[in-house]
């Protein structure tokens, strides 16, 4: 797989305020690359780096083999996507879409042309001299990705280009989207909040926080298998364990002092050692209430007060309590319920059990 | 029913009813006597000739004659130079304001705008008069540039900077620069700046982008600073009286002259209204562009 973009060390400082923090991270050509995050932490940031609308305090940025650090945006063969679309309202759709092809040689005729096959490209088809304004903003959003793609761009950035579209547009552009990166086998860099539009679209993800990179994997991995507490929380893993380390032997960690049997997880890592305290998630999905502490098939039983019930639809949430203080949270699938859900109640007792195998082990702090 | 639906139509013209009656006194009556004067003829001693009979005068076409003097060919060069003046004093503010402007609402701090605009509005403080007396002191024989620079010994004699046109058009850009200003930095603060990334992006370095993007986007600021300030540079008569000397006299001098030396007020009121009606077209003409371009006109 060949380097599409390669950031070495880049970091960024706005005053006093670091917003990326050396990062360093090779997309690959052709892949879809979501960059993850809540607002602030930095992916933006270092997304407008590549663009060219930013420049690094430190590091260095390749695209393909070309160091491009210190080029203008005018000069790279990148092209982006804005959250605003940010198309110009006095030009028409078709203009916009040719505004950048005089740049590339191209004489009017043949720009209009192309800009013709970029608007096929989104069907966008008959809008050709409408001004921006009459635009709604899902079709906004389709002339600025055209805009982007008539420029035949190495690599292909998207700030947020849906955060503004309703729920159930957002879906479909989704789909939309990945197909068109697929069929174009064209390398693209999202940035987004949101988890599960990264999860629908991205070959790998890159959860960032606080300008750093938590974990970079593929997307089912991160969703997972995440590595710390933060890229579990946003993975909407939030149950946390503690627990003390027995043994490791043959990529297996034996993990007590929750249980009165002890915890066997897989781990990938093999720097633990005898009584290293380990966190470890189970996801909510993954858990299951019962009223007797379930020891068949090895699986992992500990007892707690339940706090909460929420119905939401498709799932029900219960809110539980461990003795140890932790608050985890259970999806119960509202159309394969609980064995025994009609016997839980708000205040009552239970206990939570899992499987071993869906034991997540969090990355050793050093 | 029939009550409280025709009351409340009436409050809005009662409300308004000062501003029109205020306007009307202050503006459109004197603007009408002006009319009536304008188609006269000047008494001996100045002031207005009685006419006998009023039906012979308008047959015998002698009421335009003061429209008529006025289009004769001495008055050209003075009608040129006002017009020409005035269109340089425009592009001349034009070419400095935009830099300004643009600076104060993009390239400069957050927290430094509300002091550069404080900057550009401070000498309305003063009074325009004072101002213009101000540059006569910068711009005479003994004055500060004069003596630095004979001081300084890059020169052995003064220049002749004041009462000539070059003096005319310094208190005309100066005066007039913040008219300019104010309405390019209003659209220039509007103008989404994520537009010139995307032209940058596109492939538009900073001159194309400037052309393609910054000045279309920018052209109400650019038309209605362009309106505000030729209308009053083209009928002004204080800069061109005190800087200009005798020598450049510009139609707002003529029209003044006509009232305060010559003592002609129907000819004085006809070149006066032959003004305002070249300004009220420039205003249709802007008014006309707006419409057509679907934008609020800025003024």
């Amino acid at each position: 797989m060949s380097v599409s973009v390669d950031i070495a060390g880049v970091t960024k400082r706005f005053g006093d305020f670091v917003a990326v923090d050396r990062v360093s991270l090779q997309i690959r050509k052709g892949e879809f690359f979501s960059l993850l995050g809540p607002s602030g932490c930095g992916k933006t940031t270092l997304l407008r780096m590549i663009g060219g609308f930013e420049f690094p305090t430190e590091g260095v940025i390749r695209i393909g083999d070309r160091d491009v650090t210190w080029l203008p945006p005018y000069k790279r063969p990148v092209n982006m996507v804005f959250q605003s679309s940010a198309l110009f309202p006095h030009l028409t759709v078709i203009e916009n879409v040719a505004f950048g092809l005089r740049y590339k040689g191209l004489n009017n005729g043949a720009a209009k042309q192309k800009a013709r096959d970029a608007l096929a490209l989104v069907r966008l088809e008959g809008f050709e001299d409408r001004p921006p304004a009459q635009l709604s903003g899902g079709q906004r959003q389709r002339v600025a990705l055209a805009r982007a793609l008539a420029m035949e761009p190495e690599v292909l950035l998207l700030d947020e280009p849906l955060a503004a579209l309703d729920q159930k547009l957002r879906k479909e552009v989704q789909l939309e989207l990945k197909n068109l990166q697929k069929s174009l086998g064209l390398t693209f860099v999202f940035v987004t909040h949101d988890q599960e539009e990264a999860l629908t679209m991205s070959d790998r993800i890159a959860v960032m926080n606080q300008g750093r990179v938590e974990q970079l994997d593929a997307s089912h991995h991160v969703f997972e298998y995440p590595k710390t507490e933060f890229v579990a929380q946003f993975m909407g893993a939030p149950n946390f364990f503690t627990g003390v380390v027995k043994s490791l032997a043959e990529g297996l960690l034996y993990i007590g002092g929750r249980t009165e049997a002890d915890i066997r997880a897989r781990t990938t890592s093999d720097t633990w050692r005898p009584n290293d305290p380990v966190r470890f998630v189970v996801r909510p999905e993954k858990l299951d209430l019962r009223t007797k502490s379930g020891t068949s098939d090895g699986e992992v039983s500990i007892e707690v007060t339940i706090e909460d019930r929420v119905y939401q639809g498709v799932n029900t949430v219960w809110v539980v309590r461990g003795d140890d203080g932790e608050r985890y949270m259970i999806y119960e699938q509202n159309d394969r319920p609980f064995q025994e859900s009609s016997r839980f109640r708000v205040g009552g007792r239970a206990f939570m059990s899992w499987n071993p195998r869906d034991t997540v082990v969090l990355e050793k702090k050093s | 029913m029939g009550d409280e639906t025709t009351k409340p139509t009436k409050a809005p013209y009662l409300l308004i009813a000062p501003s029109w009656a205020a306007l009307g006194i202050l503006f459109l009556l004197p603007l009408l006597v002006m009319f009536i004067i304008s188609f006269g003829m000047r008494g001996t001693y100045g002031g207005l000739k009685p006419i006998d009979d009023l039906w012979a005068y308008i047959l015998s076409g002698d009421f335009l004659a003061n429209y008529k003097r006025s289009l004769e060919p001495l008055y050209w060069p003075i009608y040129w130079r006002s017009f020409w003046m005035a269109t340089v004093t425009t592009v001349l503010c034009l070419l400095i304001s935009y830099p300004i402007a643009y600076y104060i609402a993009i390239v400069a701090p957050a927290r430094w705008k509300n002091l550069l605009l404080a900057l550009v509005v401070i000498p309305f403080w003063t009074s325009f008069l004072i101002r213009t007396y101000a540059w006569m002191l910068i711009l005479r024989t003994e004055g500060l540039i004069n003596t630095v620079l004979m001081e300084g010994g890059l020169i052995d004699k003064p220049l002749d900077l004041l009462y000539n046109e070059f003096a005319v058009m310094i208190g005309l850009v100066y005066g007039e620069l913040p008219f300019m200003i104010l309405p390019l930095y209003a659209s220039l603060e509007k103008l989404d700046l994520t537009l010139l990334e995307a032209s940058s992006d596109l492939g538009a370095k900073h001159v194309s982008t400037f052309w393609r993007v910054t000045l279309p986007l920018t052209m109400p600021g650019v038309v209605a600073g362009v309106v505000l300030v030729f209308i009053p540079s083209i009928g002004q008569f204080v800069v061109s009286d005190l800087l200009g000397g005798a020598k450049s006299m510009l139609v707002g001098n003529l029209i003044q002259n006509q009232f305060a030396v010559a003592r002609h007020r129907p000819f004085g009121s006809a070149i006066a209204f032959e003004l305002t009606a070249v300004v009220l077209l420039l205003l249709f003409a802007y008014a006309w562009w707006a419409k057509k371009r679907g934008q609020e006109a800025m003024l």
